[in-house]
C-alpha cells in the first residue's frame, strides 16, 4: 500500500469539492460531502463510466401518506448519490453501494489526512 | 454549463466537454480486450440534426412548407416542424452529455464539427463503421400532416447524402422513410438507393400505420430487388392511448421501445409479408432483445390454433422471426445470465444479431457488452460485433482491415 498525494486540504475543504487523481492504471476520485472525505475507484461497476465525475445529488423518495397515497417525490437530505454519468446509476455516498442493486457497489479507500495534506492509500501501482 | 442539483452546495460548472475523454475508460477497455484488431459496425447510434435544422430546412422542396418552417424556426426552433415528446431522457442531468455535447468544441481541418463529432466518439468506442440516424425525427411518424413528414424526410435525406455521408467512408445511413406517405416512402428509395452510404432504409415505429397495408408493397418488392435492408427503429409515444397511463418516463421508455416494433413484427409475420418477400432484409432497431422470445412463444403458440388466421404462413412464425436481424440495444445484462442466453440461442443470434449502441443516448452500450458475453463463441462475437453487419450490409472493410 502507498499513500498518494491528491491535494492540499484547503483545495476540498468546501463541500461538494472532488479531485481525480490517476495512479499507474488506477483513476480514484476524491470528494468532499456530507462533511468528510470519500475516495472511490473512478470505474463505474456497470459499464465501467467516470462515476467519480458525475453529479452528486440527494436520493429522491416518495412521499406516501399513512393511508397508502402518493403524494409525490423530493429529495432525502439525509441520503447522498454520487451518480455515474454515463448511464445514471446512482451510489450512495456513505455506503458506495447501488441505489438501484445494492449487490454492486463502488470500491472505496482510505483517505488520509496529513499536515495540510490529503492522501488516498491504493495498492501499489501495477 | 451549470447543472442544478438538489442542493447548491452540490451544484457544477462543466465546461470543455470533449466526448473522448467523456469515454476515455470506454477506450481502454476496448483495447485491454484487443477490440482494435476486430471489425466493430455500429448499426445504430445517433446524431442531432437539430445542431444543423435550418440548413436542412433549406432543402424542404414545397415552397410555403418551406417558407413557413424557415420563419417559424427563428423563435420556435426545431419544434416548428418537429413533434416532441415529454421526457427528459438526460434524467435531470444526471447523464451530463446531453447538455454538455452541444457545445461541445470540435476542430478538425477539412471535416464538418458534425463528422469530427461523430468520429471523435466512433475511436473512443472503438467502431470502425457507423450507421447514424437522427434523433428528434424519431418522432415524426407522429406528426399529424403526412406532408410534412414527407418534405422533410426528403430533406433530411438530401442533406445528409450532400453534407455527412460523402465526407467519411466510416459513415453509414439508413434513410428515413416517410411511411405516412405510401408514395412518397417509394420515390426516396427509388431516388436515394445506391447514394454514397445509403445502406439501407429505416422505418419510425411510432406510429399509426400496419405494415401490411397494401401501399406498401411496391416499396417492399424494390428494396428486396435492390437487395437493401428495411429497419424498424423503435421509440416511444407518451400519448398512446395505452403509455399514457404510464406516469413515470421509465415505464413508458421500457414498455413504449418495445410494444410499437412488437406490434409491427407481429404484423409483419402473421400477414405472411416473409413468404411474399422472401429475400427481404427485415432489421428490428432498439427494442433489446427479451420481446424477441417472447412474440416468438405468443405467436407459436396462438398460431397452431388459429392457422385459419394466418394462412399465408408455411412455417411458425418463430421460424420466421429467426430470419430477421434484431440489434443489441438496449440489452438486457440483468442479474439472470441465463435469460439472455436462451434469448441468443432463440434468436439464432449468431447469424442474425448486429450490435448497436445508440450512442449518445442515455442506455448506451459498449462494444464491451458483447465482447464480455463468455456463453457466447468467439466467432459468434465477432458476428455480432461487425463481422454479420458487414455482409448484410455489404460494406467493403478493407481500407481499415487491409486483406
Amino acid at each position: 500500500m502507498q499513500d498518494v498525494f491528491v491535494a492540499h486540504a484547503a483545495e476540498l475543504a468546501g463541500e461538494g469539492e472532488r479531485r481525480i487523481i490517476v495512479h499507474g492504471a488506477r483513476e480514484v476520485g476524491v470528494l468532499r460531502a456530507q462533511g468528510r472525505l470519500h475516495a472511490f475507484s473512478n470505474h463505474c461497476p456497470h459499464q465501467g463510466g467516470p462515476v467519480c465525475e458525475g453529479m452528486l445529488i440527494h436520493k429522491v423518495e416518495e412521499v406516501l401518506a399513512a393511508d397508502h397515497t402518493y403524494h409525490g417525490m423530493r429529495f432525502d437530505s439525509t441520503r447522498l448519490n454520487l451518480v455515474c454519468p454515463w448511464h445514471g446509476w446512482e451510489f450512495d455516498i456513505a455506503t458506495g453501494r447501488t441505489a438501484g442493486d445494492p449487490r454492486f457497489a463502488l470500491r472505496r479507500f482510505e483517505v488520509i489526512e496529513r499536515d495540510g495534506d490529503v492522501f488516498v492509500r491504493l495498492p501499489a501501482a501495477q | 454549463m451549470l447543472f442544478h442539483s438538489s442542493d447548491p452546495d452540490y451544484n457544477r460548472t462543466v465546461d470543455d466537454f470533449d466526448s473522448g475523454k467523456h469515454l476515455r475508460h470506454a477506450r481502454a477497455e476496448a483495447e485491454k480486450r484487443g477490440l482494435d484488431k476486430m471489425l466493430v459496425i455500429d448499426v445504430d447510434c445517433h446524431h442531432y440534426e437539430t445542431d444543423n435544422f435550418g440548413p436542412i430546412l433549406q432543402y424542404i422542396d414545397d415552397p410555403n412548407l418551406r417558407q413557413i418552417a424557415l420563419n417559424t424556426f427563428s423563435y420556435k426552433g426545431p419544434a416548428a416542424m418537429l413533434m416532441d415528446q415529454p421526457g427528459y431522457q438526460d434524467m435531470g442531468g444526471r447523464v451530463m452529455r446531453y447538455q454538455m455535447r452541444k457545445g461541445e468544441k470540435v476542430e478538425a481541418p477539412g471535416l464538418s464539427r458534425e463528422v469530427a463529432q461523430t468520429l471523435r466518439w466512433m475511436d473512443a468506442l472503438c467502431v470502425d463503421y457507423a450507421c447514424l440516424f437522427p434523433t428528434p425525427m424519431l418522432f415524426l411518424g407522429l406528426h399529424p400532416q403526412p406532408e410534412i413528414e414527407a418534405n422533410l424526410a426528403r430533406a433530411y435525406n438530401r442533406w445528409i447524402c450532400e453534407n455527412v455521408l460523402p465526407s467519411n467512408d466510416r459513415l453509414r445511413s439508413m434513410l428515413y422513410l416517410p411511411f405516412n406517405d405510401p408514395e412518397a416512402t417509394y420515390n426516396i428509395v427509388k431516388e436515394f438507393a445506391g447514394r454514397k452510404g445509403v445502406v439501407g432504409f429505416m422505418v419510425v415505429s411510432t406510429r399509426y400505420k400496419s405494415v401490411a397495408d397494401n401501399a406498401y408493397m411496391k416499396t417492399y418488392a424494390l428494396l428486396e430487388e435492390l437487395g437493401l435492408p428495411i429497419a424498424f427503429h423503435a421509440s416511444y409515444h407518451w400519448n398512446d392511448q395505452l403509455i399514457s397511463v404510464a406516469n413515470r418516463f421509465i415505464t413508458a421508455h421500457a414498455v413504449g421501445f418495445t410494444v410499437f416494433n412488437a406490434v409491427h413484427c407481429a404484423n409483419w409475420v402473421i400477414n405472411g409479408l416473409p413468404e411474399r418477400f422472401p429475400k427481404l432484409k427485415v432489421i428490428w432497431i432498439e427494442s433489446g432483445l427479451a420481446w424477441i422470445p417472447w412474440l416468438m412463444q405468443r405467436l407459436d403458440n396462438d398460431y397452431r390454433m388459429r392457422s385459419s388466421e394466418a394462412p399465408a404462413l408455411k412455417h411458425l412464425p418463430s421460424d420466421y422471426m429467426r430470419q430477421m436481424y434484431y440489434s443489441t440495444q438496449p440489452m438486457e445484462t440483468v442479474n439472470n445470465r441465463a435469460a439472455l442466453e436462451v434469448t441468443m440461442q432463440m434468436i439464432n443470434a449468431e447469424t442474425q444479431l448486429l450490435y448497436s449502441s445508440d450512442y449518445p443516448h442515455w442506455d448506451m452500450d459498449l462494444p464491451t457488452t458483447v465482447w464480455d458475453l463468455d456463453f457466447l463463441s468467439e466467432q459468434a462475437r465477432r458476428n455480432i460485433l461487425g463481422e454479420t453487419a458487414a455482409k448484410l450490409f455489404n460494406i467493403d472493410v478493407s481500407a481499415r482491415f487491409p486483406r
